[in-house]
């Protein structure tokens, strides 16, 4: 079965002055413990595509079904587990405390929570940190926690959008390792929202390619993956590596444009890129 | 419970502008004139004679001698009962202000219509004053009669402190209530958490912080109104009504006079102490959230 089925998905929001067309016709499938990212520039809809899947906005028109269930029930059911932008951590709660907030919510008891919570701090790495406040995290941790919590109800789902994107690079890379490192141990189906293409490249079997006015899909790209075997961060070393982040960036630019910085310097950021708002490094 | 610098230097801020008021009314009754400024029929400021400004340790003696020659009980002892009394009452009043207050704040929470519905009269009732609801509310609980139990003064006086208090209480628990963040509730509703849930997670500990000054707010007013309604309705025991008292036997006894208003005045500030004890007990809860 499908972890999401996106089926001819539109949503309109209608603000006071105008209506904007977020998402136009959009079909996705996400298979059961398949890594897809979504990327496109600012305001081409991959927040309202993810929070769709989460039911946390409805279609204007189109089916979402997570798990075969209506995307309500589903939320319901807890089938998914999910990290934002921001870590989004209760301030006056510890680490742990934050952790076991959704085993909380459902009333799980209090050993049940503390030991699975205790295991997730382990898994991000925070075990020295389980009582400390957020305030007295760095913001890379507090995204740890984030992801921890994320994780606490054993998602088959997780639905993440741009986790790392308020980080700096060496601790974006360090956690993105640690959420394949995770991923892999779960096995849980991850939808990703990025604005950067080696992070949709390392991390995703698939990377889909939006545009905006009206939010589209316009391509989607299978990307070469290293054997499970292998240590994920030889990838990023790697041709298939390059091959990728130049597949993606063509589908994002347009194949002329590609090819034509491709010849002048191979990864530098074009001011185009950077004012359609996609970073390219 | 150590105390931190910050701590002790607001404690040392404290006396040193206990002392200077001291300086001050001292220097003043020094230097001015007997007789006052005044321009035409308005005083501008008030006459130095030992009948309207006493020295300030005539005043501190007098709280140590009997209040009257009938009976040998000290004046100090006389206020610090009134004040109990007082504090006791505002206490009471404050409570069922503070009930009132929040369970307003989480019915305007709740459905938007009652916010729209309920705001206007909150506002309004505030605009009525004291003097007017007074006589009203002890009028109408004269005629309570619900079997054995019997109104008294005493609770007239804290319905209109609660009146006062439930106030502030409810306008800073409904901004309390609105302030976590879209992020936050979006992550509440993920976990198909419903209003009650999400209530108790999430809103209730986000609105500590604006229910304290809200209750900071609220314990002031709720002090005032029940010194000001002892006085208009009558109520005795009190600190309201030892300070009209002492002021009527003011000509023969001007030192006496300042003992109860002193006492209303460590009031206020026992008050205020109480709900930063709260707050020092809640300070998980007063975390600015880091990023
Ligand atoms: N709640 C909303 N109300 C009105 N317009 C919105 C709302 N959310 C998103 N939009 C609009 O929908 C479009 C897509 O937004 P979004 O999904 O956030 O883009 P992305 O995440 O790809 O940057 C944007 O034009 C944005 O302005
Ligand atoms: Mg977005």
């Amino acid at each position: 079965m499908s972890a999401v089925e996106v089926e001819a998905v539109t949503k309109v929001f209608e603000t006071r002055t105008d209506s904007v067309r977020a998402l136009d016709e959009v079909s996705l499938t996400v298979a059961d413990g398949e890594f897809v990212a979504l990327i496109g520039p600012s305001g081409c809809g991959k927040s309202t595509l993810m929070r769709l899947i989460a039911d946390l906005d409805e279609p204007s028109a189109g089916e979402v079904r997570v798990f075969g269930m209506p995307a309500r029930q589903a939320r319901l059911e807890r089938a998914y587990g999910i990290a934002f932008q921001q870590a989004g951590l209760l301030p006056w709660r510890t680490v742990r405390a934050n952790v076991e907030l959704p085993l909380e919510l459902h009333g799980a008891s209090a050993a049940a929570r503390r030991a699975r919570a205790d295991e997730l701090v382990e898994l991000v790495g925070l075990g020295d940190f389980a009582d400390h406040h957020p305030d007295q995290l760095s913001g890379g941790m507090q995204q740890r926690v984030a992801i921890a919590r994320s994780l606490a109800e054993h998602p088959r789902l997780l639905l993440m959008d741009e986790p790392f994107g308020a980080l700096d690079e060496m601790t974006r890379e360090r956690l993105q390792g640690e959420l394949l490192r995770i991923r892999t141990e779960t096995g849980a189906a991850v939808v990703f929202v990025t604005h950067s293409i080696p992070e949709a490249v390392f991390l995703a079997d698939r990377v889909v390619v939006m545009s905006p006015r009206p939010g589209r899909i316009t391509e989607i790209v299978d990307i070469d993956r290293p054997d499970a075997s292998a240590d994920p961060e030889s990838m990023r070393e790697s041709d298939a590596f390059f091959r990728s982040v130049t597949a993606v960036r063509e589908a994002l630019h347009g194949r002329d444009t590609a090819a034509e910085r491709g010849a002048t310097a191979s990864g530098a950021t074009a001011p185009e890129a950077a004012a359609r708002g996609v970073e390219t490094r | 419970m150590r105390l931190s610098s910050r701590q002790t230097r607001a404690i040392g801020f404290g006396a040193l502008g206990v002392l200077s008021l001291a300086v001050l009314w001292e220097g003043y009754k020094l230097l001015g004139p007997a007789e006052g400024i005044s321009i035409g029929e308005t005083v501008l400021l008030p006459r130095t004679t030992e009948l309207a400004m006493p020295h300030v340790w005539d005043s501190v003696a007098r709280a140590f001698q009997p209040a009257s020659s009938a009976s040998d009980e000290l004046v100090i002892v006389a206020v610090a009962q009134a004040a109990a009394s007082t504090l006791g009452i505002a206490g009471v009043g404050m409570l069922l202000g503070a009930v009132v207050g929040v369970l307003l704040a989480l019915l305007m929470q709740r459905f938007l219509l009652a916010d729209r519905a309920v705001l206007p009269w909150l506002i309004l009732s505030q605009t009525v004053p004291l003097i007017a609801l007074a006589p009203l509310v002890v009028a109408w609980g004269g005629r309570l009669q619900l079997g054995p139990f019997e109104w008294e003064r005493w609770m007239s006086v804290a319905v209109i402190a609660s009146y006062l208090a439930f106030f502030p209480v409810a306008i800073g628990t409904l901004r309390g209530l609105r302030s976590p963040e879209q992020a936050h509730l979006d992550l509440f509703r993920a976990q198909g958490a419903g209003w009650w849930k999400t209530l108790r997670y999430l809103r209730l500990p986000a609105a500590v912080p604006h229910l304290l000054a809200a209750l900071r707010l609220g314990t002031a007013t709720a002090i005032i109104g029940t010194v000001v309604a002892e006085v208009s309705t009558g109520a005795r025991g009190g600190i309201g009504r030892l300070i009209v008292e002492y002021a009527q036997s003011g000509s023969s006894d001007p030192a006496k006079a300042w003992a109860p208003i002193a006492g209303a005045v460590v009031l206020g500030l026992v008050a205020a102490g109480a709900v930063a004890l709260a707050g020092l007990l809640l300070h998980n809860y007063r975390r600015a959230e880091a990023r």
